[in-house]
């Protein structure tokens, strides 16, 4: 999901009323009546991020639209609903059950860090849950959009930072001192005379009996000793030695493997089995039911579901884009382009045309799709990985027929996201499984069935026109044509928290409303408009890793380029000359400094530039691509491609506030590969309403062979006291600087991406039965 | 139902199981050893990458009859006992480098890593980035470089 593409040139602009004298902040809450020390924090008393009232933000569906006012008041009745809190418990530790989704972006490590850092706890003795659904917290339990940190870093802070007030005050108290002789590290109290206490032995009588408002102060920047410095993941451990939990390790009585048997189409139905008898008395089956878009079958080993899965017969229906393919859809997208407008030019003036067409990509993570259900006539529970988990809890509850509160809803870790856990397509039809079944059920999806029935990422054209005269840009006009994207998720508190009146109808309004919204021409290119129109058909999508940024811009950037050329300039001198944003000149001077730009290099190998602010970010990309043909022809064992390979990558990233540079990094090298794919590689062939695409070894994502040997990430000095977003920040820049780079090696601009589309590099998987069987010869390839 | 009787991180172990099921399924769905992931169960993805008598394998294209009661199947669970410690210098390498995004490919991967460099070790040479390159295991995340830093690493302290 995508933000406003710009960053800030003055960043750290903040009403001065709002800091006291050391620059530290004064925050409220409460304390909040438990038996133990308790925190609780609204969203709305300090401003998550005193910068975002400058964004223009539209209107989303309003709460009621969500959630019946009945169950809102309800719910809302409570006069602590709506916090977010952070409890101390009795042996010391802090525990903070947080209302997002940790899929490997690294949240729960920084969460942590916000916690030690203004409790004075060391990191081990600060605990991080993922929260159940929380309907109370409206949309304010949405991960995405790249926007937890800037939304939860000054609430976390917050809670923490009274926490640690109260027990002071409290050992103040205690021991008849004045709170001011009283200090605090690393979990200990120290007063006066050598007393000092653990938090733990406090956590009781720092508890209050009834909940009551409190401020404390932040601390400052300055101050910081745990945020701003490299930290290593707080779930390292238990993910090298097998211990994490994903969805599929849970062991939930009962929930034996469950799988499904679908149609050969997107979203087809289910007509008839025509043979559920022996279906069912297959080794090590339980249960086969008929749901709406297949056969679901429970057994004692998701094995033996996969071997069912080779037997059934069934009868389809039909699918929502069975007469659909890659160029079917390609001719309705290019119908439906919105024209270019611009006004009239002086003579002489020159003009560029280009097109660029973007295949569909696979939102899929490395884990397949897994929810359990167990789900009973008068409630449910289900477990799985939800980065909205309150919309799925409203829809399944009304998918069973069930009140909202009758319906559990546990967050799970998960194996990667990239959008696809926006939706919870899985557990609704766990859901629906085991309401037929009568019995609790673990569902995975198979590999196939991730590729070829999961979201996509929609297929789209970039239509940019151009107009330049002597040396200046008249125009810059862009035309977005997409296959529709689901935002049927909702987007969250980004919005809904800087609600407007604006009436919205409809996906392609709100779709329109968030192109706008997000996308901007980073440069001084005269009247510049970049507009989107969206083609009605029923693929199911939704975002990848952002929504509009890495096509928008990889188009823009490529015509950047061109117009560098047109006009005599070198790339890197024309940004220089065009930028607007200061924060993206100084990255980008980075990034040409430390990357060496302009070096001399061997016929078939270049240089590309890529450059991009979002998310209140800004980052530059520079890459280096062989296209020689020993490289783009150099082999690989098995089915897998090569093609050009990206030598060397510098990305040089401006967070604002940099809250974990470890973290930080890794979020940056991974875009940084979901570019490269997304540039060089991987794609879905959509053929008579289905991708063809089955596997890990159809669907290109970068592999080692196709990783850059040096990779180099560089953090500039904190330019703001907040947080940017991270987690989609280094897609476009880096799509854009390898599709700039093939370009410069090759001497032809790229149009069509990923650049291998129009080969099909595998031999499809059949389409029946829809997830193949496993093979059998694994120990012939031992190393 | 037959029983299938082999030594699992170090213990000999008896299942019942139809004689097709795939090795992974009886681990992870019989067993409950869960530290080998399911990505594909196509040998593909390579995220149930685990060790059968040293060697690297992907058990969900293996057949639990066509494992023989003295092979030694390890999976990362049993890792750090084969070399007596409480972690193997592979994993103390994947924290180091603070390799591990979501963590779900994680497992696969350092037992691939471990074999690669038993395999270059073997042939009395230091691992090199081609060997880093044929390895197939899918990072979704996209973790590659500090992969490559890790595994180097850990091999440099599994020769020590």
């Amino acid at each position: 999901m995508a933000e406003h593409r710009r960053s800030l040139d003055r960043p750290s602009d903040r009403p001065a009323d709002r800091r006291g004298l050391l620059g530290r902040r004064k925050v409220l809450g409460y304390l909040i009546a438990a038996p133990t020390l308790a925190v609780g924090v609204s969203w709305m008393t300090n401003e998550s991020d005193p910068r975002a009232a400058d964004a223009a933000v539209p209107s989303v569906p309003q709460p009621v639209d969500i959630f019946d006012l009945g169950d809102l008041q309800n719910l809302a009745a409570a006069p602590t609903s709506g916090l977010i809190t952070v409890q101390l418990k009795s042996d010391g530790t802090a525990y903070f059950a947080v209302p997002r989704a940790e899929v490997g972006q690294g949240i729960t490590t920084a969460f942590a860090m916000m916690v030690a850092e203004e409790l004075d706890l060391p990191m081990d003795k600060v605990e991080i849950a993922l929260a159940d659904a929380r309907p109370e917290l409206l949309m304010n339990q949405l991960t995405g959009g790249s926007n937890s940190m800037r939304s939860m870093y000054l609430p976390v802070r917050t809670a923490a930072a009274i926490a640690r007030q109260r027990l002071v005050e409290t050992a103040a108290t205690h021991w008849g001192v004045e709170a001011g002789k009283v200090t605090t590290r690393k979990g200990v109290l120290s007063g006066p005379s050598g007393r000092t206490a653990t938090y733990g032995s406090l956590a009781k009588l720092a508890a209050t009996a009834k909940t009551i408002t409190v401020s404390a102060e932040l601390k400052s920047p300055s101050e910081f000793s745990v945020l701003g410095k490299p930290r290593n993941r707080v779930d390292a451990h238990d993910i090298v030695t097998g211990r994490k939990q994903f969805a599929m390790d849970l062991d939930v009585p009962g929930a034996k493997p469950t799988m499904v048997a679908r149609p050969p189409t997107i979203n087809g139905t289910l007509r008839s089995i025509n043979n559920l008898a022996a279906l069912r008395a297959l080794p090590g089956i339980t249960d086969v039911v008929g749901i709406t878009h297949g056969v679901a079958i429970r057994g004692e080993t998701f094995g033996q579901c996969i071997d069912a899965i080779q037997k059934v017969d069934a009868t389809w229906g039909p699918g929502t884009v069975d007469d659909e393919s890659d160029t079917t859809v390609l001719a309705k997208l290019r119908a439906a382009q919105l024209p270019m407008a611009a006004p009239a030019l002086p003579l002489l003036t020159k003009t560029i045309d280009a097109e660029f067409v973007f295949a569909f990509t696979s939102n899929s993570p490395l884990e397949p799709d897994c929810a359990i259900a167990d789900v009973g006539p008068d409630s449910a529970e289900i477990w799985s990985c939800l980065k909205v988990p309150i919309v799925a809890q409203e829809d399944i509850a009304k998918q069973l027929g069930l009140p909202i509160d009758a319906v559990k809803v546990h967050v799970v870790q998960g194996g990667g996201s990239f959008g696809r856990h926006l939706f919870h397509d899985v557990a609704a039809e766990a859901a629906e499984i085991s309401q037929k079944m009568g019995k609790p059920v673990k569902l995975s999806w198979s590999r196939t069935d991730n590729f070829r029935q999961g979201r996509t990422h929609p297929m789209c054209t970039s239509r940019v026109r151009v107009n330049y005269l002597a040396g200046n840009v008249l125009t810059y006009e862009q035309r977005h044509t997409s296959v529709e994207t689901d935002f049927g998720h909702g987007l969250g508190e980004m919005i809904t928290a800087f609600a407007a009146d604006l009436p919205v109808g409809g996906n392609l309004s709100f779709a329109e409303t968030i192109f706008a919204l997000t996308q901007s021409s980073p440069y001084n290119f005269g009247v510049t408009t970049q507009l989107l129109n969206e083609i009605p058909l029923k693929f199911n999508t939704g975002s990848m890793r952002n929504i509009y940024s890495p096509n928008v811009v990889c188009a823009e950037e490529l015509v950047v380029d061109q117009l560098a050329a047109k006009m005599g300039q070198d790339p890197v001198r024309f940004r220089r000359n065009f930028l607007k944003d200061q924060r993206l000149l100084a990255v980008l001077n980075k990034a040409a400094e430390v990357g060496n730009w302009g070096k001399a290099m061997p016929k078939g190998t270049a240089q590309g530039v890529g450059v991009h602010s979002e998310y209140r970010a800004a980052v530059a990309t520079l890459v280096e691509i062989d296209c020689r043909p020993e490289t783009v022809n150099r082999p690989v064992e098995g089915e897998g491609v090569t093609g050009p390979r990206v030598t060397k990558a510098v990305i040089v990233v401006d967070p604002g506030f940099c809250i974990n540079p470890r973290g930080l990094e890794a979020q940056m090298f991974g875009g940084l590969q979901d570019a490269i794919a997304l540039a060089l590689t991987s794609s879905l062939h959509i053929k008579n309403g289905i991708p063809l695409e089955g596997s890990w070894d159809n669907y290109f994502y970068t592999r080692e062979w196709n990783s850059p040997l040096d990779v180099q990430v560089v953090i500039m000095p904190n330019t703001s006291d907040s947080p940017s977003g991270a987690g989609e920040l280094s897609v476009a820049p880096a799509f854009a600087a390898v599709a700039c780079a093939y370009a410069r090696a090759t001497g032809t601009m790229p149009t069509y991406f990923p650049i291998n589309h129009g080969k099909l590099s595998f031999e499809p998987l059949p389409l029946q039965p829809s997830t193949p069987q496993s093979p059998t010869d694994g120990l012939d390839h031992t190393f | 139902m037959p029983t299938h009787t082999f030594k699992l991180n170090g213990k000999q172990i008896s299942v019942e199981a139809e004689d097709n099921v795939r090795l992974l399924w009886v681990l992870r769905d019989l067993l409950g050893v869960t530290g080998p992931k399911y990505g594909c169960a196509l040998e593909v993805c390579k995220s149930c990458t685990s060790h059968i008598n040293g060697k690297a394998f992907n058990p969900c294209s293996v057949q639990v009859k066509d494992i023989e009661p003295a092979d030694e199947v390890t999976t990362i669970e049993g890792l750090p006992a084969t070399v007596g410690k409480d972690l193997h210098p592979m994993q103390e390498a994947w924290l180091k480098y603070d390799v591990a995004q979501c963590g779900y490919c994680q497992p696969g991967q350092i037992m691939a890593a471990v074999a690669k460099v038993r395999q270059a070790q073997a042939e009395g040479r230091d691992i090199t980035d081609a060997d880093l390159d044929e390895l197939r295991n899918i990072c979704r995340c996209g973790t590659y470089s500090r992969i490559r830093e890790a595994v180097k690493a850990g091999a440099e302290d599994m020769g020590a």
